[in-house]
């Protein structure tokens, strides 16, 4: 291949329907048959928006109750079937479908790909994730919704406890999104593996796609333990067997050791494509090619083999011991090594950078912040006495907030307002977009901050209501004031999107001057993806594309 | 270039697994507690299993000759030789329905108590992959027979092997461990 030419694509197929984009009126048909990456993508980002309201919804009827002592709003029943609903929601029915809409977006466009390997599996995957979505809130119609949280311990979870059907509802919802989960990673190694343009070596694969191939690994294998776990307990509840009863000689602990040993991978799962995103976005905001790539490649696959080490530091309080306290405390503190390398890394980029703030830049660094708190927290769970002392207290449920929304939702968000030009067409509103993180960020402090004090306090968390001791009011009061400014951001964020895709200034292909192959194409790309592909010599093809010479790669091209 | 199929049914596999790694965590798991009711070894009937064992080994021999020749292009001998593994492989399900029918007899249920609860689970979810390779097979006979397969398809078909000797390989950790280990 010489120099600087263009591969030829298929130019000439692009009909002018394709050229149209997203919202051309092909019909709901055109979507619900449709194979291609990005309308299913496209269908998991809005499916996990929908859900996001309803977990959302489920959280603010929750932060009503507590915002005073002694209330009476909801019933305890109604506020254990919400917890549950509200953390099973927020990690199988909008973490993970958000980010798996940006990965099978995105990654067959970064690789210079027409669409994953398998297309039919990959719309297969989504339509198993959304049923499995509507299921579980289907029990509201069944019976009742499951109440006995999103970890679902046994016996508790057993027939003899949860006597409705909303618990099998659960068990075969999660069930059937972990097929999907798996037959989409399945997917995606795949196709990074055998469908990258020609240049394209796994040195020089983007790495938002590096972590999204070591991520599907980890759902390849965490998944089915998850499955494994489900379909006993459904056997259990259904068949009458006995593998989680302690009173007919089952192992309570088994669950647990089970459920953990998929739900700590899970915490993985949920934030590595946020920390690809994150790697995408930085460097092009700082004008700075990433610092450390192989580093941050590196410490994904660190951190995906020791995800599978660290189960037990969630059990801690169970009592399994010293030595094995010991380990699984060890293990866990070592995972904030690779972390750290990352949070290094980014800021390492944005070190002498020309940092511009745009709305996405804003959301990725405020995630580093809030995840680096998040992550801190994290470390001080896995100093066994303070698990002791503060493990199922507000103090966790601040961690997890801090980790997940401060984490992935804020990554997901930095990736909503750099992508949805290519996505759409269209820039979103920055001014919006302005409004839209300072709620945000205020929002989440306000809400979450203080239920670290409020765990230190020992504010237990799942519990419908608490008597007015000193502070306690106040203090739930200003969490729930937080929760409802989270509530106007997304309302800000919502009309953001309405008008920005009717009103929204036109973006063309590369509206951030960015570097990776989907801004080599037009915004949103035409169906088969690439009329040409510009040559690949290093990991920023649309640099060495602008500057020849100042290429990444110099001296390597012809490669 | 690799192939997508095979690749993609490795990895298939690598995740089953792992389903199947932890219902043998728990078979393993309640075996070495001691338990009232009947279990492993007052239970099973080693030696009729064995021979059915042998049947579902020996299939995984007879789908390798029919590989073979798929990729020399004789396609009789390719449909003989399924018909072989299909035949091996629905015996073996068959032994398994009667081991099941005794046990039931014997009052051995998945309620009964601990035994009877991982065993039928294990081996209930296996004989469902015996199942499930059985209907994979017929339906690349079928399309065999139909002309609709031809050496270039033969990485499909590989991969629809890959699993059928998978299934096999299971069934070699869990007839060590269910029934030889029940003799220990
Ligand atoms: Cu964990």
């Amino acid at each position: 291949m010489k120099g600087h030419e263009f591969t030829e694509g298929i130019a000439g197929l692009v009909g002018e329907r394709e050229r149209v984009g997203w919202f051309s009126h092909e019909g709901l048909l055109g979507w619900v048959a449709s194979v291609d990456h990005k309308q299913v993508g496209l269908m998991y980002i809005v499916a996990a928006f929908v859900f996001f309201g309803l977990g959302g919804i489920e959280a603010l009827l929750m932060r009503i109750q507590l915002a005073v002592p002694n209330n009476h709003f909801l019933s305890p029943e109604t506020f254990n079937a919400l917890f549950t609903m509200h953390g099973t929601t927020m990690i199988f029915f909008v973490a993970m479908p958000l980010l798996t809409g940006f990965t099978v977006y995105l990654v067959p466009l970064m690789i210079g790909a027409r669409d994953v390997a398998f297309p039919r599996l990959n719309a297969m995957s989504f339509w198993l994730t959304l049923f499995a979505g509507l299921m579980l809130y289907f029990s509201f119609f069944a019976g009742g919704a499951p109440s006995a949280g999103w970890f679902s311990y046994t016996p508790l979870s057993e027939a003899a406890f949860s006597l409705r059907s909303g618990q099998d509802y659960w068990i075969l919802s999660l069930i059937v999104a972990g097929i999907g989960t798996v037959a989409g990673a399945i997917n995606i190694i795949v196709t990074v593996v055998t469908l990258r343009a020609e240049g394209m070596t796994m040195k020089r694969l983007p790495l938002f796609v590096w972590m999204n191939f070591v991520n599907a690994f980890l759902m390849l294998f965490a998944l089915p333990v998850l499955n494994a776990a489900l379909v006993m307990l459904l056997i259990d509840r259904q068949l009458h067997a006995h593998f989680f009863t302690p009173a007919s000689g089952g192992s309570a602990l088994l669950w647990q050791h089970y459920f953990w040993a998929f739900g700590h991978p899970e915490v993985y799962i949920v934030i590595l494509p946020a920390f690809g995103m994150i790697s995408e976005i930085i460097p092009v905001f700082s004008r700075k090619p990433i610092f450390g790539y192989e580093f941050v490649a590196a410490s994904t696959v660190a951190i995906a083999f020791l995800s599978f080490t660290v189960w037990a530091h969630h059990m801690f309080a169970v009592g399994l011991g010293h030595i094995a306290n010991l380990f699984f405390a060890v293990a866990s503190m070592s995972i904030a090594v690779p972390t750290g390398v990352k949070i290094f890394n980014w800021t390492a980029t944005m070190y002498g950078g020309q940092l511009r703030f745009t709305t996405a830049m804003k959301f990725a660094v405020a995630f580093i912040v809030m995840f680096t708190i998040g992550g801190l927290s994290g470390v001080s769970f896995a100093v066994v006495p303070i698990d002791w002392q503060l493990t199922d207290t507000y103090y966790l449920v601040a961690h997890m907030h801090y980790v997940l929304f401060g984490g992935t939702v804020l990554a997901s968000f930095a990736g909503i307002y750099y992508w949805f030009p290519k996505f759409s067409g269209r820039l979103l509103s920055e001014r919006l977009g302005s409004w839209h993180f300072w709620l945000t960020f205020v929002g989440l402090n306000l809400t979450f901050f203080i239920q670290h004090i409020l765990g230190m306090m020992g504010m237990p968390r799942r519990v419908f209501t608490y008597p007015a001791l000193p502070y306690w009011a106040a203090f739930n009061m200003l969490s729930t004031i937080g929760a409802f400014v989270l509530l106007i951001a997304m309302l800000v964020f919502l009309y953001n999107v309405v008008m920005s895709l009717r009103y929204g200034e036109t973006a063309g292909d590369n509206p951030w001057d960015a570097w990776t192959l989907e801004w080599a194409t037009t915004s949103p790309p035409p169906v088969e993806n690439f009329v040409r592909i510009p040559p690949i010599h290093g990991r920023r093809p649309l640099w060495d594309l602008a500057h020849p010479e100042l290429a990444d790669e110099l001296g390597k091209v012809d490669a | 270039m690799y192939s997508k199929a095979k690749l993609a049914m490795a990895l298939f596999i690598a995740s089953e697994a792992s389903f199947f790694a932890l219902l043998i965590v728990a078979y393993v798991f309640y075996h070495g507690q001691p338990q009232n009711g009947p279990n492993a070894a007052d239970s099973l009937d080693i030696p009729t299993t064995t021979f059915y064992s042998l049947c579902l080994f020996s299939s995984s021999a007879t789908l390798w000759l029919s590989e073979r020749n798929l990729r020399r292009g004789q396609y009789d001998r390719v449909i003989a030789w399924l018909v072989a593994t299909i035949g091996l492989g629905a015996i073996f399900l068959y032994g398994q329905g009667r081991e099941y029918l005794r046990l039931f007899h014997n009052d051995v249920t998945i309620s009964r108590n601990l035994f009877g609860t991982t065993f039928f689970t294990l081996t209930g979810f296996h004989g469902l992959h015996v199942l499930v390779g059985l209907c994979a097979l017929a339906v690349v006979a079928g399309l065999v027979l139909r002309g609709l397969v031809r050496e270039r398809q033969a990485e499909a078909v590989e991969a629809v092997g890959m699993y059928w000797h998978f299934v096999d390989a299971v069934w070699v950790v869990i007839f060590g461990i269910v029934y030889l280990g029940s003799l220990v």
